[in-house]
């Protein structure tokens, strides 16, 4: 569920399209947006407080008519969320779950990790030395 | 008393009409996107999320070409928005120990365990204004050139307490405190390094307690620690820099070292009820702000560092500064100090930081006010024919 809900929506869409499976699907709860309030902690690290709100969307769907499908995706996306609670009921189907795997699941996570890993690079790039110059002392 | 007006509906319609002209401009200049909006005017979009409390940079962007650019405007129809939507619940709190930082720098320690890392900053650049932007460009033209992209140590004394050589093992092989940044894993607070002296005091540790929301319950003072960061980590970016300023200039007692700021992104996690356990659905930009501020001690405590804590969402560092500031400024009382200053009356702060509240009651009194001003004018001129009659009477009285 955490892999589908942090990928990126146009790329879980092409992932899932280029598989070209039909799976029979109806609605447990269609693609409904609502509130998450966010909290952090005081000092990071102390007791919890309220920071503001983000806009979620959850979809839970019956897959195949026996097994359910849900996801809860940051931000409003009806149609990421849909097809995230689809590959959620599909992958508790062990004999789909290793193709799955391979061709969604991996793909999107390494991904994430590829973003990330550019972004840590990005930021190493700015990595800084301050200097302190003594100043009006005689050096021994 | 508000007496309600009817009529003007033709002129309303007409004035929406001009005001969507207006919104658009010139129709020979290109219509903007929202993605250029998000992409190009970060800031501006950060901003809008955090005033209007609403984490969601796609409908800040909407809001912001709806409302021309008017950022409290823009934050309004978040806040309005928000309020059409089912509250599904909190979140688990946001792990900044985790992030995956951008920028990560401190005032006060020169070499702190995971190095500073400048990330995208304005703070050195020489604030000339850049024609070159001026017109669009091919888009290596506007990239500067990445010739030290990779510094290989040259710059560098040599600090040992880094956790690692500046980015000398190359790409391949990032350092081991890098790659741990990378994968989520804790990067080391700098607080923590007075911490371990006991030389600062520790934050507030949880209760069990319910966490108070003022978006459900409007706060009774005096306000929890809780109540008063939700309520600065929404309040208006001007008003928050224009206290903390006072409080820095001697109305308050701030005197701050910045600890620590770090940017980055931060996994949400979530416990739908009906799965019960807590799962990632995305992630935010925050920024966090750990102030370092003067001492203080009593019987009981030796004499320590205090602070003063803010957090914004997207790269907003200037409002989570200031938040800080006024954090710790706002804490006088708890820390026994003189309460002589606005920054430091927590009834004044929490209660005009919110730029919809303020800006609400103060432009209704553009709206028609006829028949509120039409009594008043009724007054005066009682008074006025009372004063004119007793002027009489004297002058009479004189003759």
């Amino acid at each position: 569920m955490s892999v589908l809900a942090q990928a990126d929506a146009a790329e879980l869409n092409r992932l899932w399209e280029a598989l070209g499976e039909r799976v029979a699907h109806r609605p447990l709860r269609r693609p409904e947006v609502g509130l998450v309030q966010l909290r952090g902690r005081i000092g990071g690290s102390g007791a919890p407080f309220n920071l503001g709100e983000a806009p979620v969307t959850r979809c839970s769907l019956i897959v195949e008519g026996e097994r359910i499908g849900h996801a809860y995706v940051l931000g409003r996306a009806p149609a990421h969320a849909e097809t995230a609670a689809l590959l959620d009921g599909l992958l508790q189907d062990p004999a789909r779950r290793p193709r799955l795997l391979e061709a969604v699941i991996e793909p999107l996570r390494a991904a994430r990790r590829a973003r990330a890993e550019a972004r840590r690079r990005d930021a190493e790039s700015t990595r800084v030395d301050f200097f302190t110059l003594v100043r009006g002392e005689a050096s021994t | 008393m508000y007496v309600a007006v009817k009529g003007g509906e033709r002129a309303i319609r007409n004035a929406h009409q001009r005001l969507a002209e207006r919104r658009r401009g010139d129709p020979a200049t290109a219509e903007l996107e929202l993605n250029q909006i998000r992409e190009q005017l970060g800031l501006a979009v950060d901003r809008v999320m955090s005033e209007g409390s609403l984490y969601a940079p796609e409908l800040a962007a909407l809001a912001l070409k709806q409302a021309r650019g008017d950022s409290v405007e823009a934050a309004f129809l978040l806040r309005v928005y928000r309020n059409t939507l089912p509250r599904f619940g909190y979140s688990e709190p946001l792990e900044t120990a985790r992030m995956a930082v951008e920028r990560r720098i401190s005032g006060a320690f020169k070499d702190l365990p995971g190095g500073q890392l400048l990330g995208a900053t304005a703070d050195y650049t020489h604030r000339l204004l850049d024609f070159s932007l001026a017109e669009a460009r091919a888009l290596d033209s506007q990239l500067v050139a990445p010739a030290d992209e990779a510094p290989k140590g040259g710059t560098s004394d040599g600090g040992t307490s880094n956790g690692g050589p500046d980015g000398s093992a190359g790409p391949a092989a990032p350092t081991a405190a890098s790659s741990e940044t990378a994968a989520g894993a804790a990067v080391p607070r700098a607080l923590d390094l007075l911490g371990d002296e006991t030389l600062i005091e520790t934050p507030p540790d949880a209760d069990d307690g319910p966490v108070p929301d003022i978006t459900r319950e409007p706060p009774l003072f005096p306000a929890g620690r809780a109540q008063r960061l939700q309520t600065l980590a929404r309040g208006d970016e001007g008003f928050l820099v224009g206290l903390a300023y006072s409080s820095q200039r001697g109305y308050g007692n701030t005197h701050p070292f910045v600890g620590e700021l770090r940017q980055g992104r931060v996994s949400v996690e979530f416990t739908p009820e009906e799965l019960g356990f807590a799962v990632e659905i995305g992630e935010v930009e925050l920024s966090e702000m750990e102030t370092i501020n003067q001492f203080q001690g009593d019987a009981e405590q030796p004499p320590r560092f205090t602070r003063g804590y803010g957090l914004a969402f997207g790269r907003a560092e200037r409002k989570a500064l200031a938040m800080a500031l006024l954090d710790r400024a706002l804490r006088a009382e708890e820390l026994g100090e003189e309460k002589s200053s606005p920054a430091q009356d927590e009834e004044f702060v929490l209660e005009h930081a919110d730029n919809i509240l303020s800006t609400g009651f103060l432009e209704h009194l553009k709206l028609p006010h006829h028949v509120d001003f039409q009594s008043e004018r009724e007054l005066l001129r009682a008074l006025r024919k009372a004063w004119d009659e007793r002027r009489r009477q004297a002058r009479e009285a004189a003759e």
